[in-house]
């Protein structure tokens, strides 16, 4: 049988579990002593082991960043468009690694997995982590296929932070640090955003104080408004109004009737939602919204950017979208100046699109010219 | 390589840091870091112009310079550079003011609109100058700000600006003219300044 993927997919991928039996000690000081992540790769690693390329994911990414899991899979990975052969992130030249992150719900360890200690799912005691806690558990599994220096680290968002970050833990383990859509630390506004879509999912009446599970049961209408909050910031003005406008779904207003009107906004919004909260955990949720609410690159550098990035001994591509609001392109032209007085290499491209955050996930000429030029300068020898 | 980069790689020190406004497809700098290894980077605007200076492992930094360098600190490079498009500037005077707040020297070339043919096709045939050295129509030309060598010498002294060097390079027609006569047979002009 033939399979009809894609010839610029990388086709049918299976995902692997790997365990991790050293313990890992978190920035809140407790310790992991077993955990595990879920993990694809694509391409081929070379024989000297320097063609090796990790993808952070964002809030609500996983494992699962290209090609398809079965022939009938509907829809391939979440970064499907910029990774495959002959895409930005080329599997014929790299050798690509995507990890659910710890705390995920995707397979790796996180607030849904059973706790050893009790033998019940973790749920509200599974420890709060931060960036740098994902960035060592990579380092564990860069140990663990035997890659010693990646030849990039990419992520986008919460990604980009992760990125940033592998630039300054691990300076020596990093050539290119790819930036997309990110921000050295969120605004006022971003936390208060996330912090509403945390109350949304703690105010569910089945949220149990975030042991549902143990109640057999989850906040399905809590982390369904979470989602909707969310994606409502990752669109922007303009696309809602080109994609709904205010078009009705049911109802009528014409004089005489007294029809529930819903417009199709509302219809979509809530389908998102639904379906977020039956694949997502609340928990992971609440933990990955925290993440990104706590990351600030240089507050152990004396909240200076420029003195952080001199750790670094990558060189760095950053991109940034006109109409992201989330994180809008200021955030990334500040970690541009930071690079330059820090005096790193970087290209920095500010891409005019009109689909808010999201565009990074989305086709675009000069974003994927840029990003495609830039990975192919990187050498592999 | 372009005729006016000769000239000014002689005024670009060894493993300087260098500053290159509308930086275009990032050839200047990238001699620059051949020849004198600088650390450079380029400003561009244009997607395209952007994705040659990625290919060609220049660094290169998407920004508008009609917004000004207010992002760049106060003698944060040893040169900043513009060639050719200071005339395309909407404020040259500001840019100029800002080239010298961020950089130590800055080196400049532009055309040079008190040239003979120009004065030619103004005083003569009562048009505005279209020819080899400036090809575009009066409605579509980007360079919206012209002056002469001497023009710009009197903004240089109004502004207390030191000319380090000046040169005058001609492409398409006989140096020892240029040389004679800057402000009449000059095609560009290349400036070297400092506070």
């Amino acid at each position: 049988m033939t399979q009809a993927f894609p010839a610029d997919s990388v086709g049918l991928v299976t995902p692997q579990a790997l365990t991790f039996s050293e313990p890992l000690t978190l920035a809140c000081g407790r310790t992991l002593n077993n955990y595990q992540l879920m993990v694809e790769t694509y391409g081929e690693l070379n024989a000297s082991k320097s063609n090796a390329v990790l993808i952070c994911h964002a809030l609500s990414g996983d494992h699962h960043a290209a090609g398809y899991h079965s022939a009938d899979d509907r829809k391939p990975g979440w970064w499907n468009g910029y990774i495959g052969p002959g895409k930005a992130i080329d599997t014929n030249k790299f050798f690509v690694v995507s990890l659910n992150n710890l705390g995920g719900c995707s397979g790796s360890t996180g607030p849904s997995s059973i706790n050893p200690d009790t033998g019940t799912p973790w749920g509200a005691d599974f420890p709060k982590l931060r960036v740098r806690d994902w960035v060592h558990s990579q380092a564990r599994l860069a140990d663990a296929l035997g890659i010693g220096q990646w030849a990039a680290v990419v992520g986008g968002s919460l990604g980009g932070m992760q990125a940033m970050r592998w630039a300054l833990e691990y300076p020596d383990r990093v050539r290119h640090c790819v930036v997309i859509a990110s921000a050295m630390k969120l605004s006022a506004q971003n936390i208060a955003f996330n912090e509403t879509a945390r109350q949304a999912i703690m105010s569910d009446p089945h949220f149990h104080a975030g042991d549902y599970l143990s109640h057999n049961t989850y906040p399905k209408s809590g982390l369904s408004v979470a989602r909707m909050i969310g994606h409502i910031t990752y669109l922007s003005d303009h696309v809602m109004g080109e994609k709904f406008g205010r078009e009705l779904r049911s109802g009528s207003f014409e004089q005489g009737l007294d029809d529930l009107v819903e417009f199709q906004v509302e219809s979509y919004l809530r389908y998102q939602g639904d379906t977020f909260s039956e694949r997502f955990d609340a928990n992971t949720y609440i933990l990955m919204t925290r993440a990104l609410d706590y990351f600030d690159l240089a507050r152990e550098y004396d909240d200076a950017p420029s003195v952080a990035f001199r750790r670094a001994s990558c060189d760095f591509f950053v991109a940034s979208f006109s109409t992201d609001w989330r994180f809008p392109v200021e955030r990334s032209r500040e970690i541009v100046d930071a690079l330059i007085s820090a005096q790193k290499n970087v290209s920095y491209a500010e891409v005019d699109s009109p689909y808010g955050h999201d565009a990074f996930l989305l086709p675009n000429d000069h974003y994927r010219e840029s990003f495609s030029r830039y990975m192919a300068g990187i050498t592999t020898e | 390589m372009r005729f006016d980069f000769n000239q000014l790689l002689t005024w670009i020190a060894p493993e300087s840091r260098v500053l290159d406004l509308a930086c275009g497809d990032g050839s200047l700098l990238a001699l620059l870091s051949e020849k004198k290894s600088v650390r450079g980077y380029g400003l561009e605007i244009d997607p395209e112009q952007i994705q040659t200076c990625i290919s060609r492992g220049v660094n290169v930094i998407n920004q508008n310079l009609e917004h000004g360098l207010g992002n760049f600190e106060d003698d944060s490079f040893d040169t900043v550079l513009m060639t050719q498009a200071l005339q395309t500037m909407r404020y040259p005077h500001i840019v100029l003011d800002e080239m010298l707040r961020v950089g130590k020297e800055c080196i400049i070339t532009f055309p040079n609109f008190g040239h003979w043919k120009a004065r030619y096709h103004l005083a003569i045939k009562g048009r505005m100058p279209v020819s080899d050295l400036l090809p575009y129509e009066w409605y579509d030309t980007p360079n919206i700000h012209f002056c002469t060598f001497t023009d710009f010498e009197v903004l240089c002294r109004e502004k207390y600006i030191n000319v380090l060097h000046r040169q005058v390079v001609n492409e398409r027609s006989a140096q020892w003219l240029g040389d004679l006569s800057p402000n009449l047979f000059g095609e560009t002009a290349i400036y070297h300044l400092s506070k």
